[in-house]
């Protein structure tokens, strides 16, 4: 009977030892550590990186991140390297990862100095903050915030985006290799920019220094000026 | 998958024949007729050929881009013009046994006929069944878009005459309901071979190369032989780590990756415990024993000390943190490079691939929330690609062989998806 016990209690022992075992021997049960994959290019808390041309994911509307792993799963997105990461993974766990980077919030990056000329930047400063009514062109505020941080859920803010980046998306956006849902809100206002109003926003939206606060509006704190698929109402 | 080996080419239809409406039916061991038929459908992967990205289910138009040029996936929803609303289940039969149109038109063997032909008439009647349950989407066929000659449909008689012998499964006697159920699925519905087996210039594989494996063209993936325990064979895997592979995707052996997710993502999660069993059995039993290893490497002997040595510099940055210093990995999850076949067998493409683009598993019942592997294209060069691979070849007692920075280069421009 003691045998018995006492073997009972080193088979139980030896039990809790397996179970011991196998968390030691497993990845945190973390979504940091499912990320792990994107955060060569896009850093470790989705900071962005030295690469001007991957970009900054933290702190961006879920909605809006969540619409990019989508359009990257479905090829609507078209860049291969996102496109083979994500092609068999679940919308809800796109989700999760949405969240996540929208849940982080290291400090933007100190602004570098613009090698625009000062003639570049007026032009850019003009049709980020006024538009150009007569080009039907909006002011950029006007849907991504009186200060330029986005609005929840669905639209991105536009700081902390090094100036490649934003002149490739606009330029995308304009050649329709970047679309969104219908009504494709911003296809239609890239669609007026020339190539060198595109150089102007992209140049003075980098210049411009972090707000105090740079978490997005939250949802309905304007009116957009028009109906826009990735912002439903 | 893009595969142009996996592709119902339909191409310009006559419709004849009365239509067949499905009504629900049992199937023959009591299930609905049409949920049986879209089990099977799940079992031959119809869906990830006939689906275009964003497009509407089996309405087709999804680009196959092959060696020939590229073909245009049919539309199979129960459409009576333009999709296949006006077949009889005895034309559906005919497809998918014999690779011919209901007007006798022959099927480009993308569709992987060579297989299904195995398939018993209760299941294609099953699966046709099904289809004809899809609702109908109004989508007409994109003409194929092949070079010259390939475009003439003649030429398709001769790769039937070289490659295609006709015939449903026929059970082996001598092994158990679960081995013969195994080969059923895995030789017929499962098309396992279309890949897994070289195929030539002339886009077919002959019954004595079956499960060799070989590099899928245009993919530039290496399908590994189910045969040879050096590359994906399964003799000395259980059971159990092989049914954790093809139905969540990992295992503590290895995981799967590139076009193989896909299958597991389409496919192969939604097959029962049973019949999952039943391959695994089958795929454990075809493996021979191993030939000898290959000859040394082809790379100079004092140039591969030099790349080991650097890649282990590589890996033990970049790597050893969730694949541990000895290969050891944190599977199933992390996975480990000691002792995986995948890593030492002898085309070194697909490990070279994923150190190049990374991965994730595909997102399962049994693991939907994968954990992946950062692709390292931008991070390393084409020196230290090679050198971590052929580190991670040569390490922990794996026999695999080096491999130089040239191959480690021409994989940078391989195609993603």
């Amino acid at each position: 009977m003691f045998a018995r016990t006492t073997a009972l209690a080193i088979a139980t022992l030896a039990a809790f030892d397996d179970a011991a075992a196998q968390t030691v021997n497993q990845p945190p049960d973390t979504m940091a550590a499912r990320v792990e994959a994107c955060t060569p290019c896009h850093g470790n808390q989705g900071e962005g990186t030295s690469d001007v041309y991957f970009p900054r994911l933290a702190g961006k509307p879920a909605g809006y991140l969540y619409n990019q792993l989508l359009a990257f799963k479905n090829g609507r997105r078209k860049y291969p390297p996102m496109n083979y990461l994500l092609e068999f993974l679940p919308d809800p766990y796109l989700q999760q990862m949405a969240d996540y980077f929208a849940d982080q919030h290291p400090p933007l990056p100190p602004v570098t100095a613009s090698d625009a000329s000062k003639e570049v930047l007026q032009h850019g400063q003009s049709l980020v903050s006024r538009g150009d009514p007569q080009r039907q062109i909006p002011a950029c505020g006007s849907c991504h915030g009186p200060t330029l941080t986005g609005m929840e859920p669905g639209i991105p803010g536009l700081l902390g985006l090094r100036p490649s980046y934003i002149s490739a998306q606009l330029g995308a956006w304009r050649y329709g290799t970047r679309t969104a849902k219908a009504p494709d809100c911003m296809q239609q206002v890239a669609a007026r920019l020339t190539e060198e109003d595109v150089t102007a926003v992209a140049a003075w939206l980098a210049s411009r220094p972090a707000p105090v606060n740079i978490a997005p509006a939250p949802k309905g704190t304007y009116v957009l000026p028009f109906a826009c698929g990735s912002e439903p109402d | 998958m893009r595969s142009w080996s996996r592709l119902l080419a339909l191409g310009l239809l006559l419709f004849t024949g009365p239509s067949a409406e499905a009504q629900p039916k049992l199937g023959p061991d009591g299930d609905s007729l049409v949920a049986r038929g879209e089990y099977l459908a799940r079992a031959g992967d119809c869906i990830a050929c006939h689906t275009a990205p964003e497009g509407r289910i089996f309405a087709g138009g999804r680009a196959m881009p092959t060696p020939f040029g590229t073909l245009y996936s049919s539309n199979i929803t129960s459409d009576r013009d333009t999709g296949i609303g006006k077949w009889t289940a005895e034309d559906f039969y005919k497809a998918m046994h014999y690779g011919r149109f209901p007007d006798g038109g022959l099927m480009y063997p993308a569709m992987p006929f060579a297989s299904y032909t195995k398939v018993t008439r209760t299941d294609t009647d099953a699966i046709f069944a099904y289809l004809k349950s899809i609702p109908p989407v109004n989508q007409r066929n994109r003409e194929h878009d092949l070079r010259f000659p390939y475009s003439n449909r003649q030429l398709i008689l001769g790769w039937r005459t070289l490659y295609f012998s006709e015939g449903e499964f026929k059970p082996d006697p001598t092994k158990s309901a679960e081995w013969n159920r195994g080969a059923y699925l895995v030789e017929g519905l499962g098309h396992c071979g279309m890949c897994h087996s070289p195929i030539n210039a002339l886009g077919g594989t002959s019954q004595s190369e079956a499960f060799k494996g070989g590099l899928i063209p245009m993919q530039n993936w290496y399908a590994p032989s189910l045969t040879s325990n050096r590359e994906a064979g399964l003799g000395d895997w259980s059971i159990k780590d092989i049914t954790d592979l093809l139905q969540t995707g990992v295992s503590m052996r290895g995981v799967v990756y590139g076009p193989m997710a896909e299958v597991v993502h389409n496919s192969l999660q939604y097959l029962n415990d049973e019949d999952t069993r039943a391959m695994a059995v089958y795929l454990k039993s075809i493996a021979e024993p191993s030939p000898p290893p290959p000859a040394s490497s082809r790379l100079p002997t004092a140039e591969s000390s030099l790349l080991i040595s650097l890649g282990k510099t590589v890996y033990d940055k970049h790597c050893a943190n969730c694949h541990g210093t000895q290969g050891e990995g944190k599977p199933p999850h992390w996975p480990p490079l000691a002792n995986n076949q995948s890593i030492e067998m002898q085309s070194a493409v697909n490990p070279i691939r994923m150190v190049l683009n990374g991965g994730y598993p595909p997102g399962t019942k049994g693991n939907p929330m994968p954990y992946g592997m950062p692709p390292f294209a931008g991070l390393l060069s084409d020196n230290e690609i090679a050198a971590v691979v052929s580190y991670i070849r040569t390490a922990w007692g794996n026999r695999g062989t080096p491999v130089s920075a040239r191959e480690a280069n021409e994989l940078r421009s391989a195609p993603l998806n």
